[in-house]
């Protein structure tokens, strides 16, 4: 039996798209978390980064943050903290969030300080106020690097989410999770495939936004 | 008008940028900071929009210290031009201009008509409003920036380097274009350059200035190149000193001969009668009286004239509108030490030898020509 085989005869077994273990309650929970980790890691990650871009300070700093975060392995961050905290959704929200952050941290800094300084220079000197360059001047240009680091950030999460099923909870980890204590590898190979779908999608959304936000100005060559 | 009083700028390690510079800049006039690189020129500059405090000494204007006003509206009373323009990229042409409009409330329709209206005045085409500034070559996103700088109307535009960034024939076109809209605006005007030639080109009054931020002189261009201050000065005004104050001396008092001008059509009596005279050389024209060529009356054929065979004529000067300068151009470029003088179309005037020209360059330094008239002339 091959993976194709595999796919088929776990999309088309109709079981799979019902009830509390159906496809679409599974496909939610995994984009609840997901969109959770997500939103808790721009909450931290975007202020900092844009404030120590836009000042150009503290970038050594971020560096070794980034670098720490990095470092840290998810899968024993939610074994500890199940331990210590015992079965909650905080221990999969923490090591999500400690793999989100550094991207974001990172490239979001990075598009601040790489913004040209001319216009900035200009936008000051017609009397612009700190706040409105940074809103109106600086951050439409950073916009496309900020959002790639907001992707690769979305892309880690949706596809690192799955451990949430390690500690009981649901997401399409279940399956690969289920199917492997089951020795049903169709389970595991579906549940792969919606987590690998769930990543391309998220990828597709990212470009949209990019269409829609990006001025045309600053969207050429990106 | 703008009154630096003894202003020093020295950085937290010790170095000193501008030292007790003092200069008035007069009202709707080009005043030119000119100088080698770290003689302090963009400091002062961006010390009249408080983009650099100043040590030691203040800056008034119209009286008043600069000081006194919250930074933000000082800065919108005056326009800000930089080198490269430093458009916003991810905004229109139109919403560019329309920046300081916008800053100090003016509504989205008449931001962008006043912008549009600028557009005009800067020489962009109005197909280009919507276009954005990497759609446009390196003059058109000056010309833009230029424009920004105006839109709200300032009393004064401090300009830094505007013109550095674009190639010699755009940066022409961009000072004619700058002096054009000056003649109509009459605005106050600090410009930053390192090019000794843009300066005297554009300014009414030249600031050189040292390494060290000092003030080496002051004053009107004509007076910088035929008395430069002191060394310094003298030798950043370069070679070609007295050439170059030429173009501060009109050519409406040379005395043009039309003599020696024959159209291509010309039949032999004219020819003879034209080449009778002691003159060595006869320009032929096209019927439409612009120049084709100088040739020597024994070789000028009636009816068979090969405009081929001509010597060249150099460049054409504009009576009474170029300076000494242009016509002493022409004379020195066409083999026969001639230069031709055209009207405003390129019709021939006539013509004028090296010796009338030098003549007029001697009555010239005897009267003085360097007053407002032969201002005009550049």
């Amino acid at each position: 039996m091959n993976i194709l085989n595999f796919v088929h005869a776990f999309f088309s077994d109709s079981a799979h798209w019902h009830g509390y273990d159906g496809i679409p309650t599974r496909f939610w929970e995994h984009i609840g978390y997901s969109l959770e980790a997500l939103a808790y890691s721009a909450v931290i990650g975007l202020p900092i980064g844009v404030l120590t871009g836009h000042y150009g300070r503290g970038g050594n700093a971020l560096a070794l943050i980034a670098t720490a975060g990095r470092a840290l392995p998810t899968f024993g961050l939610l074994v500890l903290l199940t331990i210590l905290l015992g079965f909650s959704l905080v221990p999969v929200m923490v090591p999500l969030v400690v793999l989100a952050v550094p991207p974001i941290l990172v490239t979001t800094y990075e598009a601040l300080r790489s913004v040209d300084p001319s216009p900035v220079d200009a936008a000051r000197g017609m009397g612009m106020s700190e706040s409105r360059i940074l809103f109106q001047v600086e951050l439409p240009v950073a916009l496309p690097l900020i959002l790639s680091g907001l992707r690769s950030a979305a892309i880690q999460i949706v596809s690192t989410a799955t451990i949430a099923a390690y500690v009981g909870l649901g997401g399409l980890g279940r399956y690969i999770i289920d199917g492997l204590y089951q020795r049903s590898y169709e389970k595991v190979v579906g549940g792969a495939t919606l987590v690998a779908g769930l990543a391309l999608a998220t990828l597709a959304v990212f470009w949209a936004v990019g269409r829609f936000a990006v001025s045309p100005g600053v969207r050429r060559g990106a | 008008m703008i009154r630096i009083d003894s202003v020093t700028k020295r950085y937290p390690d010790g170095t000193v940028a501008v030292d007790r510079l003092s200069l008035e800049i007069p009202d709707r006039s080009i005043t030119v900071l000119v100088g080698p690189s770290g003689c302090g020129k963009t400091t002062t500059l961006r010390m009249i929009n408080r983009m650099v405090e100043p040590s030691e000494g203040s800056i008034l204007l119209d009286g008043v210290d600069i000081q006194a006003q919250p930074v933000n509206t000082l800065r919108r009373s005056m326009g800000y031009v930089i080198q490269n323009a430093g458009l916003f990229q991810h905004r229109t042409i139109i919403d560019n201009i329309a920046t300081v409009p916008r800053l100090l409330g003016w509504s989205k329709e008449r931001s962008r008509a006043r912008a549009a209206e600028l557009m005009e005045r800067v020489g962009l085409d109005s197909s280009l409003a919507r276009r954005y500034p990497y759609q446009l070559s390196g003059g058109q996103q000056q010309r833009v920036g230029v424009a920004r700088a105006l839109a709200a109307d300032p009393p004064v535009l401090l300009m830094d380097e505007p013109f550095s960034a674009v190639d010699p024939v755009v940066r022409k076109g961009l000072q004619d274009e700058l002096l054009r809209i000056q003649e109509e605006l009459g605005k106050t005007i600090v410009f930053v350059t390192h090019d000794i030639d843009e300066a005297i080109k554009l300014g009414t009054m030249v600031a050189v200035m040292r390494t060290g931020g000092k003030l080496a002189q002051f004053a009107p261009p004509a007076e910088l190149l035929s008395a430069p201050a002191d060394d310094f000065v003298e030798d950043f005004l370069g070679t070609d000193r007295g050439i170059r104050r030429l173009s501060f001396f009109p050519s409406g008092a040379l005395k043009l001969e039309s003599g020696p001008v024959v159209p291509v059509d010309a039949d032999a009596k004219k020819l003879a009668a034209r080449g009778s005279a002691d003159v060595p050389y006869l320009l032929v024209t096209d019927l439409d009286g612009k120049p084709l060529g100088w040739g020597a009356p024994q070789d000028l054929t009636a009816g068979e004239i090969a405009v081929g065979q001509l010597l060249p004529y150099g460049r054409p000067f504009v009576h009474g509108k170029d300076s000494l300068r242009a016509a002493l151009d022409g004379a020195v470029l066409s083999p026969t030490g001639w230069s031709v003088g055209v009207d405003g179309t390129g019709r021939v005037v006539g013509v004028v030898s090296q010796a009338v020209i030098a003549e007029a360059i001697r009555n010239a330094h005897a009267e003085g020509r360097t007053d407002d008239e032969a201002k005009a002339v550049r």
